[in-house]
């Protein structure tokens, strides 16, 4: 069998050295409760502030802004929830957009449900939301904007800095929160350049381990916590510290490498497997242009995802399928940007991460080469 | 007190002179079920089962669980063994029920007598016992119409019994005297009910399944094992043959027109499976089909596809409405795994525009370009098979 090519680098990434390597240490050498009094909770303490520092550090903000959580999932729930719940006496209406993130849009929904008026600003062909439905949307009512910095499925970036710029125009009551987990690592980040009050991350999508998160939360914000109890992590996110989660994102963090050069590097391998792609005459892209560089949404039209999806893992080359499934349940937000049905059924989603290089790009192009010739084309 | 679970077969008292083989094949289930939970000994005796632990911590609450799984057992019930004397049972009824009796506030007592040189009657054992818990139980009253709980005392050849209650079997006939069947399965809704159903009429299961990859995923073999394994907890271990069916299909797609696909994708299955079943000592096909609910289920294509068939091919599930069938498929739980979101080769090669009414002939004449044989054979020869329990 060749060697395996990993291109769903958004799904989840492998784990790097440095961050099992911290890992390894916190379990091994420094398990105590931070919470406890003695030496061995300092020491634990201690590489969790580490860890919260070199957060900030990444985000251009303070330590004490940055809380941990298990998840992206769980980091939207507490920006959006606990915002909301913060802020209710100020207005009712939320803006965000209508191809966020599931925990994004099912949490915005419960609200909803509870009398909340939600906006979901469509996007364009592009994939972005536009500046002119920003600006009629926010209003004097609005008590949060949540908009995603990167879209997981098309790479857009959307327009968060304006949303921050129309909000103080209008003296708008509204938080904003920024769901960056695409983003975090892969574009340089700084929240009060972007203007946000509260930014979600998430580690195993910059090869730290799944169970591991953070929210950045702008000092003199107030948003009610979901999880209550000990009071750890100030009060924002009750449990024990998950200590060893927490060293492999610092390891994970410290191993990124310069996010400029990086992203420069990927813009190339992008444009060449662009280039590779569009050779072939069998792929269209739906990925945006001026995207991020390191996702690509294609579609292989006439052959179906999973079909595709399933050959190339034949081949040992892992990708995502844009679309979920036959039964009718294609991908929603190429279904939001006006895309064609059919391009929707056979819509992939190829995501890389600083581990690829040209010839995994080649053995991906000559692999979906021969699968149109050896595969036969859907109804 | 010594406690044994009394278990009735149902349907099986019917049986005329054949009926010991049916409870013997029932016993041999029940035993094969309860081996794990340490010895029994398992006797019978006008048309009842009596299973009786013969070690001190012998898990009541699981064997009733796995009991329950056991077809051909129309009801069941723990109970307490007494001595065939009145005495015994009055002591014996109050203390062994009291669990029960506290939680209800009407009973009835009802009294069985097999055993008729028994000197007190029926209605006296009732009322004897009923006058005894009444006297021990202030919060109870009487209620021969509406009870909350029906006390029952059998009184048999070697002892009495008493009990409260009991639980509905699974019902049908014990797996095993029925014969053996190959159920064709493809990881819905339906195929799961219809193999469960079929087992219920004491059918042995042996299942086939066709995977298409790349077109379908390792998921949907895992996901038709998952289903299985649910369908097996019932029918005792499964054999799965999984056929390569990628060349038929595309060979299909190929050579066919393509209203027909579909209805010779499902006669190039019927061949097969009946080969398979053939040589694994299956008397019949199982499917999952129910009148009209796709293109390929109508009664002009039923009769295509059986035209390939000389087996009997059941199809239990043929009268039932989707409501219907999705309510077995909760029943034995094999309903969350049947809506995950995976291709199977069903939904694939889906023709725009199905072919619904084939007259006689006219699949033959769709399929003529194929070479039938050759392709059967290679399917054949890569088939993997494994069992699943």
């Amino acid at each position: 069998m060749e060697r395996t090519v990993y291109l769903d680098n958004s799904s989840t990434t492998k784990p790097c050295e440095r961050s099992i390597e911290y890992i390894n240490k916190a379990l091994i050498s420094n398990w105590g409760n931070p919470s406890s009094l003695h030496i061995m909770g300092m020491n634990a303490q201690n590489s969790v502030d580490s860890a919260r520092q070199t957060v900030a550090d990444m985000l251009s903000c303070r330590a004490d802004e940055v809380y941990f959580t298990s998840s992206g999932t769980e980091g939207n729930n507490t920006a959006i929830l606990g915002t909301a719940r913060a802020r209710k006496k100020r207005g009712n209406r939320i803006v965000t957009t209508s191809v966020e993130h599931p925990s994004v849009l099912e949490t915005v929904k419960r609200l909803e449900e509870d009398g909340f008026e939600v906006i979901r600003l469509k996007p364009d062909k592009n994939g972005t939301v536009s500046k002119s439905d920003i600006e009629k949307y926010i209003d004097k009512n609005t008590i949060l904007v949540s908009i995603m910095l990167v879209n997981n499925e098309t790479g857009a970036i959307m327009p968060v800095e304006y949303a921050s710029d129309t909000i103080k125009r209008k003296s708008a009551p509204a938080l904003l929160h920024c769901d960056a987990v695409q983003a975090f690592g892969k574009l340089p980040i700084n929240v009060s350049r972007l203007g946000v009050d509260l930014l979600t991350l998430s580690g195993h999508k910059i090869h730290a381990s799944k169970g591991i998160g953070a929210i950045y939360i702008k000092k003199g914000v107030t948003v009610r916590p979901l999880i209550t109890g000990g009071g750890q992590e100030r009060g924002m996110r009750s449990s024990t510290e998950a200590v060893p989660l927490i060293c492999g994102l610092e390891g994970a963090i410290k191993d990124l490498p310069d996010i400029e050069a990086q992203l420069k590097k990927q813009e190339q391998l992008k444009e060449y497997t662009d280039q590779l792609l569009l050779k072939t005459g069998l792929v269209t892209v739906n990925s945006p242009k001026d995207g991020l560089p390191f996702i690509l949404n294609i579609s292989v039209k006439g052959y179906r995802s999973e079909t595709l999806l399933h050959f190339l893992e034949s081949k040992n080359i892992f990708v995502s399928s844009g679309s979920a499934c036959a039964k009718g349940k294609g991908s929603y937000v190429l279904n939001e940007m006006g895309i064609d049905r059919k391009l929707i059924d056979s819509a992939l989603r190829i995501s890389f991460s600083r581990y690829n290089t040209k010839e995994d790009v080649d053995r991906l192009v000559c692999a979906i080469k021969d699968a149109t010739i050896k595969i036969r084309k859907a109804n | 007190m010594k406690e044994i679970i009394l278990i009735k077969d149902g349907e099986l008292s019917l049986k005329g002179l054949n009926r010991c083989n049916f409870e013997d094949k029932m016993i041999s289930n029940i035993k094969r079920r309860l081996k794990s939970l340490g010895e029994i000994k398992i006797t019978k005796a006008q048309s009842t089962i009596y299973i009786e632990p013969l070690s001190e911590d012998f898990d009541f609450e699981e064997a009733l669980n796995r009991i329950k799984l056991v077809f051909g057992v129309a009801a069941f019930s723990r109970a307490c063994v007494c001595n065939k004397d009145m005495d015994d049972i009055l002591l014996k009824a109050p203390m062994y029920l009291a669990h029960t009796l506290n939680k209800i506030k009407t009973f009835k007592v009802e009294a069985k007598r097999s055993d008729k040189s028994f000197p007190f009657k029926s209605p006296e054992i009732c009322r004897e016992v009923g006058a005894e818990i009444l006297k021990n139980f202030s919060h109870l009253s009487v209620d021969v119409h509406n009870p909350d709980e029906i006390i029952t005392v059998e009184v048999r050849d070697y002892s009495a019994y008493i009990r409260a209650g009991q639980i509905h079997g699974a019902g049908g006939l014990p797996i095993g005297t029925s014969g053996r069947a190959e159920v064709l399965i493809s990881g819905g809704i339906d195929s799961p009910v219809a193999a469960w159903t079929m087992a219920k009429r004491g059918l042995i299961l042996n299942a086939i399944h066709f995977a298409s990859p790349p077109y379908t995923s390792p998921r949907a073999e895992q996901k038709v094992k998952t289903l299985l394994s649910k369908v097996a907890k019932y029918s005792g271990t499964i054999k799965l043959a999984i056929v390569p069916f990628t060349e038929i299909q595309e060979e299909i797609g190929k050579c066919c027109p393509e209203d027909y696909f579909t209805l010779i994708m499902r006669r190039m299955m019927m061949r097969i499976s009946q080969r398979v079943a053939q040589s694994d000592g299956c008397s019949a096909l199982i499917t999952g089909e129910s009148l009209g609910q796709v293109a390929s289920q109508t009664l002009p294509a039923i009769a295509s596809t059986d035209g390939v068939c000389s087996m009997p091919v059941l199809r239990p599930l043929i009268g039932m409405d989707k409501e219907e069938i999705i309510k077995i498929s909760k029943q034995i739980d094999a309903f969350e795994t049947s809506i995950l979101p995976y291709e199977d080769c069903c939904t694939v090669f889906t023709p725009k525009h199905p072919h619904t009414r084939p007259k006689a002939g006219q699949c033959e004449a769709a399929e003529a370009k194929l070479d039938i044989e050759k392709l059967i054979e290679n399917a054949i020869s890569g088939i993997e098979y494994s069992y699943i329990d």
